[in-house]
C-alpha cells in the first residue's frame, strides 16, 4: 500500500506503522522516538514525541484523523497522507511534549555520561524552548546501583519502559519494573535487588537518556573524545558483534552497534560489555559511520560519505554528508 | 502528604521523593486452608493460563488475612500461589492505592478530600480528625489503633462529607458524629476484629 | 428519588432480593429475549432504541456492539464497567445497591446478544460492600436457572463473576480496566487495536457501563422503538443524574432526557434549589472531567435558548460556552464556592490518578496542580494563569487515553469563565491565604454579574 509522508510517497506492506514507513524513507522527516524500540514488543506510544498529523486517513476515507496520532503505533492505510515537519500543529505539540519531558529532567548534561549521545539532548536541541517556564522544583530520587555494573539515576528517567521490556523479553526472570504511579512512579526492584542476568547490560543501550549508565565507564571520558569501532569476538553467550569505544589503543567501553535510529542491531552479553576491555580480546573491523550532526563526529576520522536526502518541506533533493 | 505513594512532600512544594525501600523478612506466611480453598476457587473464575487475573482479589484477601498490609513476604507468597514473578506483584501492589505497603493502625480512617466532599465540609472533617487523633494524614497513632489517610473521591458525593473506615462507609459526617465514632472504635479496638464482612466472605 | 424505567420499583421493600424482584416482573425481559428472540434481534432492538453509553462518552451502544469481531474463533467477553470513580458520580453505586438484579438481567440479555459465555463485573475496590450484594444476586439468579449452563432450557450458557479493583480512577478507562482485570497495572493500552478485536486476553470484548447494561432489560420489554421516543432527538431514554454540592436534595434522579437544567436544579422533585437560599454560581454537569459553566451559561445557551439535559444541548456552544453530559455527575456550586480552590482540588485528583505512562499527562497534571496550589495559597503570579492555559492545551488531545483531556478541561474552563477570580487570587494573596471559600465576593462586589432574571444566580 502507498502512504505519503511530508509529500514523499512510499510503498509499504500491510501492518506497517507510520513511523516504520517514515524510516523507510529516511532523512529528516522521520519522527523522533523516545520510547518506541522496534526490537522490543509492546514498546511505544508512551512518550508522545512521535505525534504526527494524519491529513487523510486512507484513499477510501479521505477525512483527517481528529487528533494527532502516535506514529509508532498507528498502522498505515492505503492512500494515507501524513504530515510531520510540514504541520505547524505537530511542531507545536512536539514542543509541548519536549517541555513536559524536560520538566523534571535535571539540567546536568555537563556531568551526565550520556551527553553527546542522548536522544533527549538532541530532541531539546530541535524542539526545546530557550528558557524554562517552570519555577517548581524538580523531582529528586536517590542515585542507586541496580546491579553490579549498572547505575540508576532515576532523576533523569523519562519512563519510556524500554528497560522493563528489555528485561522482560531478553531474560526469563525480570527483577525490575515500574513501581507506584503518576509523576512519582519509578524504575526499581522494590526490594533493593541486584539485576544480575547475563543480558542485563542491554538496559544501558536501550535507555534513551542517562538514567541507566555503565559503571565500568562512568566519568572515564566524554563520548566525543572516543572513536567507536566495529569489533567482534568469539562469544558463547551472544553473537559477539559490538562497538568498542577507543582512545588511542585503549578500549574505554563496549556497547551494542546502534543503527541510524539509535537502536542496537544485536543485543550483547554482559561479559562482552563489562569484562572485555583489552584490545587483544577483540578483532577490530574499522571505524563506525557517525553522522555529521553528532558531536561524536567532531574529531572526524572517517572518510566523508555523501548521500542524497530529501528535503521534506520543499520536496527537493539535497546532498548531505 | 498521605502515604498511598510512600512519603511525598508535594504540599510543601518540595519534590524530594523517598519511596521507602522494602525488604524480605524471610518470615513464612500462608493462608489458612479455608482461605486457600476460596483463593483456588477464585483462580478458577478466569480462563486456564490466566490465573494472574486473580491478582487483585487475592491481594485484597492477603492484605486482610496476613497482617493488614502487604509485606514483601506476603507478596512473594501470592506470586508463588499464582505462578508469577514477584516483581509483577510489586508493580501492581504499588500502583493501586487500596494496598498498604506498611503496617497500618487497626482502624484505617480514609477521609475523602475531592471536590464535592470538600465543598460540603470534608476539609473541616479532616482538620477535626487531625485534632482529635493528634496525627497528620499518613500517620498512625502511637497506640497503633488509628491510621489517618486522605483519599480521593469515594463515590459518595451526594452524602458527603464521607470517610471509609476499614472499607465501611460513614456518610454525612459532622464533627460531633466523628467524635462519637472515634469513641466507639476505641472501645471496639479492645475486642473483636473491626470492620464488616471480610473479602473472603464477600465472594460466594 | 422515585424511578421511571431504570429505577422502577426501587421503593418496593425487599426489591434487592430475587423473589420480590421476580414477583414485580423481574427477569421477564430475559425470558422474552432468550425464548422469543434471536441474538441479532436483541442487538437490533438495542440499536433501534438509540441507547448511548452512559459512562461518559455517549457512544451509541448498538454501534459499539456491531464492531465486535464475530469472525474470530476466540471466546468473546462482556465486561461491565462498575469502576465508578468520577468525582460527582454515584449513580451506578445507587443502582447496584438497590436493584442488583436489574443489572444482572441486563448482563444476561447483552451477553446473549453478543454471543458471550463469560462476563465480568469490574467494580471499584472501595465498593467492597457491593461485592457481597452482587455475588448474592448472581447466586440467586443461578439457583433460579437464569445463569449457568443451559439457561431456561435453551442451549445458551453464561457465567458472571465479580472482580474488584483496588483504588485507581484510571481503571474506569476501558483498556486500563482490561489490563487491571488481567492482573496488571492499570495502564491504558495503545489503540488500535480496539477491544472489539483484541480486548480481554486478546479476545473480542465489549466494555459497557452499569447504567447502559441495566437499560437493556427495559428496552427489550418495551421495544427499542418505544424507548427511542422517550427523551429528545438523539438523546433517547432516561438518564440517571447524581446531584451533589450546594443543593437542597442531593441524590440520584432518573430524568427523561430533555428536562430543562433550570427545572432540574430548582424543581422540588429534583435538586430543590440551592441550599441556604444562596445564589447559584456554577455547575459541573457531567462529573468533574467536563468543563465547568457559570450559572448564566448553565441555564441558558449562548444563543439564549433554555439549556436542556441532553447530550446535544449541554454541548451547545462547544467548549467556548458549552460543556458535556458526561457521566451525569451534577455538581452544583453556590456563591461561596471558590473556583480556584475547587480547580486546584480537582487538579490534585487528576495528578494522583494519572497512571504515569505517557509524558503529557504524567508531567502536565503535576505541573498544573503545583501552579494552582501556588495561586490558591497566595503565591501566584499573573503569568501563571496563562501558563496554566498553555499547559492544559499541550496535554489535551496528546495523551494515550482521555484522562489527559479530563485533567485539562476543568482547568481550561475554569480560567475561561472565571479568569477574574484567578486574578483576584494573585492580587490579594493575604486575603486568599486565610479565607478559602468565595474569596471573590469579599471585596469586589462589582464582579458579581447582574442576572436580570427572576432566578437568583450569580
Amino acid at each position: 500500500m502507498k502512504v505519503t509522508i511530508d509529500n514523499v510517497q512510499v510503498e509499504v506492506e500491510d501492518g506497517t506503522t507510520i513511523l516504520q514507513a517514515a524510516r523507510k524513507i529516511g532523512g529528516k522527516l522521520v519522527p523522533p522516538a523516545m520510547c518506541y524500540y522496534s526490537k522490543l514488543k509492546g514498546s511505544g506510544g508512551k512518550c508522545r514525541t512521535c505525534l504526527v498529523k494524519v491529513a487523510q486517513s486512507s484513499a477510501k476515507d479521505p477525512r483527517p484523523m481528529p487528533k494527532l496520532v502516535a506514529s509508532c503505533s498507528t498502522p498505515v492505510q492505503d492512500g494515507m497522507v501524513v504530515q510531520n515537519l510540514t504541520s505547524p500543529e505537530v511542531i507545536e505539540a512536539r514542543k509541548g511534549v519536549v517541555e513536559f519531558l524536560l520538566l523534571n529532567h535535571p539540567l546536568d548534561c555537563p556531568v551526565c555520561d550520556q551527553a553527546g549521545e542522548c536522544d533527549l539532548q538532541d530532541l531539546s536541541f530541535g524542539y526545546g524552548m530557550d528558557e524554562t517556564a517552570t519555577e517548581e522544583d524538580r523531582r529528586e530520587f536517590p542515585v542507586i546501583d541496580i546491579g553490579e555494573n549498572i547505575k540508576l539515576h532515576m532523576n533523569r528517567c523519562i519512563l519510556c519502559y524500554r528497560c522493563v521490556y528489555t528485561a522482560g523479553q531478553l531474560t526469563d526472570k525480570r527483577l525490575h519494573g515500574v513501581m507506584y504511579r503518576g509523576d512519582v512512579s519509578e524504575i526499581s526492584t522494590f526490594i533493593g535487588n541486584a539485576v544480575t542476568n547475563e543480558f542485563s547490560g542491554n538496559v544501558i543501550d536501550v535507555c534513551p537518556v542517562g538514567a541507566l549508565t555503565d559503571k565500568t565507564f562512568r566519568f572515564k571520558s566524554r563520548v566525543w573524545f572516543l572513536k567507536p569501532m566495529n569489533a567482534h569476538r568469539e562469544c558463547s553467550k551472544c553473537a559477539g558483534k559490538t562497538a568498542v569505544w577507543m582512545f588511542g589503543n585503549e578500549i574505554y567501553r563496549v556497547t551494542g552497534r546502534k543503527d541510524e535510529f539509535g537502536e542496537v542491531e544485536e543485543f550483547i552479553c554482559n561479559e562482552c560489555r563489562f569484562e572485555k576491555k583489552d584490545v587483544n580480546d577483540w578483532i577490530i573491523e574499522g571505524p563506525r559511520h557517525i553522522t555529521r550532526q553528532s558531536v561524536i563526529s567532531a574529531n572526524h576520522y572517517e572518510e566523508s560519505k555523501k548521500q542524497s536526502v530529501i528535503n521534506p518541506i520543499e520536496g527537493t533533493m539535497e546532498i548531505q554528508e | 502528604m498521605q502515604s498511598a505513594f510512600g512519603i511525598i512532600k508535594t504540599m510543601k512544594n518540595s519534590n524530594i521523593i523517598h519511596h521507602p525501600r522494602f525488604a524480605r523478612d524471610g518470615k513464612s506466611v500462608a493462608f489458612t486452608p479455608a482461605v486457600l480453598a476460596k483463593v483456588h476457587a477464585l483462580i478458577l473464575r478466569y480462563p486456564e493460563g490466566q490465573q494472574k487475573s486473580a491478582l487483585l482479589p487475592v491481594l485484597h484477601i492477603a492484605q486482610e488475612e496476613l497482617g493488614g498490609y502487604l509485606s514483601v513476604d506476603a507478596m512473594d507468597y501470592v506470586a508463588t500461589l499464582l505462578g508469577i514473578q514477584p516483581i509483577e506483584v510489586y508493580e501492581v501492589a504499588t500502583f493501586y492505592s487500596m494496598f498498604y505497603l506498611e503496617k497500618m493502625g487497626k482502624y484505617v480512617i480514609e477521609v475523602c478530600r475531592t471536590g464535592p466532599c470538600a465543598i460540603s465540609g470534608g476539609e473541616k472533617i479532616l482538620a477535626h480528625l487531625q485534632e482529635v487523633l493528634e496525627i497528620k494524614p499518613g500517620e498512625t497513632t502511637p497506640d497503633g489503633v488509628f491510621t489517618l489517610k486522605e483519599v480521593e473521591c469515594l463515590g459518595s458525593c451526594g452524602t458527603g462529607p464521607v470517610m471509609q473506615v476499614n472499607s465501611e462507609y460513614y456518610e454525612k459526617l459532622t464533627p460531633g458524629k466523628v467524635d462519637k465514632l472515634i469513641e466507639d472504635f476505641r472501645e471496639y479496638a479492645n475486642r473483636n476484629k473491626p470492620g464488616g464482612l471480610s473479602w473472603v466472605e464477600k465472594f460466594c | 428519588m422515585g424511578g421511571k424505567i431504570l429505577l422502577a420499583g426501587i421503593d418496593i421493600p425487599g426489591i434487592r432480593g430475587f423473589d420480590v424482584y421476580r414477583a414485580h416482573g423481574g427477569y421477564a425481559a430475559v425470558e422474552k429475549a432468550l425464548r422469543e428472540m434471536t441474538a441479532s434481534e436483541v442487538g437490533q432492538e438495542v440499536n433501534r432504541s438509540g441507547l448511548r453509553g452512559r459512562g461518559g462518552a455517549g457512544f451509541p451502544t448498538g454501534l459499539k456492539w456491531s464492531f465486535l469481531d464475530r469472525k474470530s474463533d476466540k471466546p468473546r467477553y462482556l465486561v461491565c464497567n462498575a469502576d465508578e470513580s468520577e468525582p460527582g458520580t454515584f449513580k451506578d453505586r445507587y443502582l447496584m445497591q438497590h436493584l442488583p438484579h436489574r443489572l444482572i438481567e441486563g448482563l444476561i440479555i447483552s451477553s446473549y446478544a453478543l454471543g458471550v459465555n463469560t462476563c465480568y463485573i469490574y467494580i471499584r475496590g472501595e465498593f467492597k460492600y457491593l461485592v457481597g450484594i452482587l455475588e448474592t444476586a448472581i447466586m440467586e439468579a443461578r439457583q433460579h436457572g437464569f445463569l449457568g449452563d443451559r439457561i431456561l432450557g435453551t442451549d445458551y450458557s453464561l457465567n458472571i463473576y465479580v472482580h474488584p479493583g483496588a483504588g485507581a480512577y484510571i481503571c474506569g478507562e476501558e483498556t486500563a480496566l482490561l489490563e487491571s482485570l488481567e492482573g496488571k497495572r492499570g495502564n491504558p493500552r495503545i489503540k488500535p487495536p480496539f477491544p472489539a478485536f483484541k480486548g480481554l486476553y486478546g479476545c473480542p470484548t465489549v466494555v459497557n457501563n452499569v447504567e447502559t447494561l441495566a437499560a437493556v432489560g427495559p428496552i427489550i420489554l418495551m421495544g427499542g422503538e418505544t424507548y427511542s421516543k422517550i427523551g429528545r432527538g438523539k438523546s433517547t431514554g432516561t438518564k440517571l443524574i447524581s446531584a451533589c454540592g450546594n443543593i437542597n436534595n442531593p441524590g440520584v434522579y432518573e430524568i427523561e432526557m430533555g428536562l430543562p437544567v433550570e427545572d432540574f436544579i430548582y424543581a422540588p422533585e429534583y435538586c430543590g434549589g440551592i441550599a441556604n437560599d444562596k445564589y447559584l454560581k456554577a455547575v459541573i454537569p457531567g462529573g468533574s472531567s467536563v468543563p465547568i459553566l457559570p450559572a448564566d451559561l448553565m441555564l441558558n445557551t449562548a444563543k439564549g435558548e433554555k439549556r436542556l439535559m441532553t447530550y446535544e444541548s449541554l454541548a451547545d456552544g462547544d467548549f467556548e460556552t458549552g460543556t458535556m453530559l458526561g457521566s451525569g455527575g451534577f455538581i452544583v456550586y453556590d456563591e461561596d464556592a471558590c473556583i480556584v480552590r475547587n480547580t486546584w482540588n480537582l487538579a490534585h485528583f487528576y495528578r494522583h490518578e494519572s497512571c504515569g505512562q505517557c509524558s503529557p499527562c504524567r508531567e502536565g497534571t503535576g505541573w498544573m496542580e503545583k501552579v494552582l496550589y501556588r495561586i490558591e495559597h497566595g503565591l501566584g503570579k499573573m503569568s501563571d494563569i496563562d501558563l496554566l492555559v498553555r499547559v492544559a492545551k499541550n496535554i489535551e488531545g496528546n495523551t494515550i487515553c482521555p484522562l489527559g483531556d479530563a485533567a485539562a478541561w476543568p482547568v481550561a474552563s475554569a480560567i475561561r469563565h472565571f479568569r477574574k477570580e484567578f486574578e483576584f487570587h494573585v492580587k490579594h494573596p493575604e486575603t486568599v491565604k486565610n479565607i478559602h471559600h468565595g474569596a471573590l465576593n469579599i471585596e469586589e462586589e462589582s464582579l458579581i454579574p447582574d442576572s436580570g432574571t427572576g432566578i437568583k444566580y450569580w
